[in-house]
């Protein structure tokens, strides 16, 4: 079914449905596969980055650590976690988070949806550069299983940042690149509006992304896409989640480090 | 006979593109002849000019101890890219024609000062320093290299950022070169990120930003986001020396800022700190 529909949408439809107000958002996923959960503030340093959500909860046998790009439904939602762009602080918090999972045992599931890491004067003072590096070479490395979900936007390093793990989840009508249409349009068409080729050129649905191995699994949406049904949307995110949480906890750890390391190396190499 | 044939008929002069340099950091005009002379250093404000690959690593490594390594390593045209001017195989070919290197990087080992180490050299001029899938392979390579000769490994960096033409695995680089550069730290050896300018994007959020020191060169441009994206988003003029080598040191992000001088023998007095 969902090959079906592939062929009558173009990316840049896919673009608008991931950026659709009305598509579940971390608070939504939170809900629908925890029973409970706690949310915990602040990097320790200097700030508590509300575009960055973290805390601790139960999901059916397992007592996780989520960490998510936090957007809202409405423009006062948004603005409060300044549209899902996250700064320095939010990545260090994240980090801090993930270190006391890792003591603990808990696995982490991360919930990627954002336009991109806020390009702010405050956040390159406070190392934006750096506050992604570290995240990247942190998870690459973490002793505890990790499942990825991109649910949304999958912006660039922004979205990177937290999407290093040992299952990557992509929902069907969620996007994931490298620079977004609009931008790689302004730079290489040097015209914004040549988006939808752009989009089209990048290779960015999940579709794509499955076939480039750059994910491993695509989560179906409803019909008409997950904002149409969220509640079913987010039935089938839980259900994927599951199953791969139930599978990584079996490995042990050292292996699990091992397998994530194969994983990323593996990322692009054409040349044996 | 008429104004424009007579014009035609006189003798060419070189363009002032050819003999003169100006600095793209102050905007002083000098001879090319002084600019290179001065080794690509600006003799006004000390801006620190890019150097192309081979000669960076001629001011850097040992004489005739370069081996270079992962040459058959080159980019991939995965995407079959294209785009309003043209497709990306082509865009590339000629990069490589004119060139005459296969990536975005040259990583190999030499001695620096007498010091075994693996080194990698990016050049902005190809690509402008993209970090395509080749580019992320030849450095994970050089960090496994390092790794299993238990070598330290030093990485000049100079890069717009990802390479769009290589798409979402271009993205994954990040990533997968982190994560060499964590194995070399693991296996206690030291790792040093020289940020050269520009180092940007994708390159500054990962591998670049990731030495267990973090030098530079004076005035060199280090940033994630572009200038104009964050004036563009904060509605704000930012400081003239914003993202300025001086301006990440002041903030915490850079250990120091070498002259090009002086950088074998500072590499390789704190290669001698930590017994290597």
């Amino acid at each position: 079914m969902a090959t079906k529909r592939a062929a009558k949408m173009t990316a840049f439809d896919r673009v608008k449905l991931a950026r659709d107000a009305k598509r579940p958002h971390v608070k939504d996923f939170i809900e629908a596969l925890c029973s409970d959960f706690e949310e915990l503030h602040g990097d320790r340093l200097v700030n508590d980055d509300a575009a960055m959500v973290a805390g601790f909860g139960t999901m059916e046998e397992f007592k996780v650590l989520i960490l998510g790009h936090r957007k809202g439904e409405t423009v006062e939602e948004n603005m409060s976690a300044n549209f899902g762009m996250v700064n320095p602080d939010g990545y260090r918090k994240a980090m801090r988070l993930a270190k006391l999972a890792e003591r603990f045992h808990n696995p982490i599931v991360t919930f990627v949806d954002t336009p991109g890491a806020y390009p702010g004067r405050e956040a390159e003072e406070r190392g934006q550069a750096e506050a992604i590096a570290k995240s990247l070479e942190f998870f690459s490395g973490l002793r505890t299983p990790i499942v990825v979900v991109v649910t949304g936007e999958g912006g660039s390093g922004g979205a990177l940042a937290i999407a290093v793990g040992d299952r990557v989840l992509m929902m069907e009508n969620a996007v994931y690149s490298v620079i977004s249409p609009e931008g790689c349009a302004g730079i290489l068409w040097r015209d914004g509006h040549q988006a939808p080729a752009a989009a089209a050129a990048l290779k960015i649905t999940a579709a794509d992304l499955l076939e480039l191995g750059a994910i491993d699994e695509v989560v179906d949406e409803p019909a008409g896409g997950a904002q149409k049904n969220r509640k079913a949307a987010c039935a089938a995110v839980r259900k994927s989640v599951l199953k791969a949480l139930r599978g990584l906890v079996k490995i042990p750890v050292d292996e699990l480090v091992a397998m994530r390391y194969k994983k990323l190396r593996a990322y692009g190499n054409f040349y044996k | 006979m008429s104004w424009f044939e007579a014009k035609a008929e006189k003798p060419k002069i070189p363009p002032a593109k050819a003999l003169w340099a100006i600095c793209p950091r102050c905007g002083s005009h000098m001879s090319k002849e002084t600019w290179k002379k001065n080794g690509s250093i600006c003799p006004k404000c000390n801006y620190h000019g890019r150097l192309p690959v081979r000669e960076r690593i001629a001011a850097t490594a040992d004489e005739g101890t370069f081996e270079e390594m992962f040459r058959e390593v080159s980019y991939s045209d995965h995407l079959r890219f294209h785009d309003a001017s043209g497709d990306y195989r082509s865009k590339i070919e000629a990069t490589i024609a004119k060139t005459g290197e296969k990536e975005s990087v040259v990583t190999g080992r030499c001695t620096i000062e007498g010091h075994p180490v693996v080194l990698g050299v990016m050049d902005f001029s190809f690509m402008g320093g993209s970090l395509g899938t080749g580019t992320g392979e030849r450095i994970a390579r050089a960090c496994e290299a390092a790794v299993a000769e238990r070598r330290p490994v030093i990485i000049f960096s100079a890069s717009g950022g990802a390479r769009m033409h290589e798409g979402i695995l271009s993205l994954l680089q990040m990533a997968k070169t982190s994560a060499a550069i964590a194995k070399v730290k693991e296996a206690g050896l030291p790792y040093i990120s020289v940020l050269t300018d520009p180092t940007t994007g994708g390159v500054s959020a990962s591998y670049a930003m990731l030495g267990d020191i973090n030098i530079t060169e004076p005035r060199a441009l280090i940033g994630f986001a572009g200038r104009r994206v964050i004036e563009n988003t904060i509605h704000q003029k930012l400081p003239d020396d914003f993202q300025s080598a001086e301006y990440l040191e002041k903030h915490g992000f850079i250990d120091r800022i070498v002259e090009r001088g002086e950088m074998r023998r500072f590499i390789a007095k704190m290669l001698t700190y930590w017994g290597f």
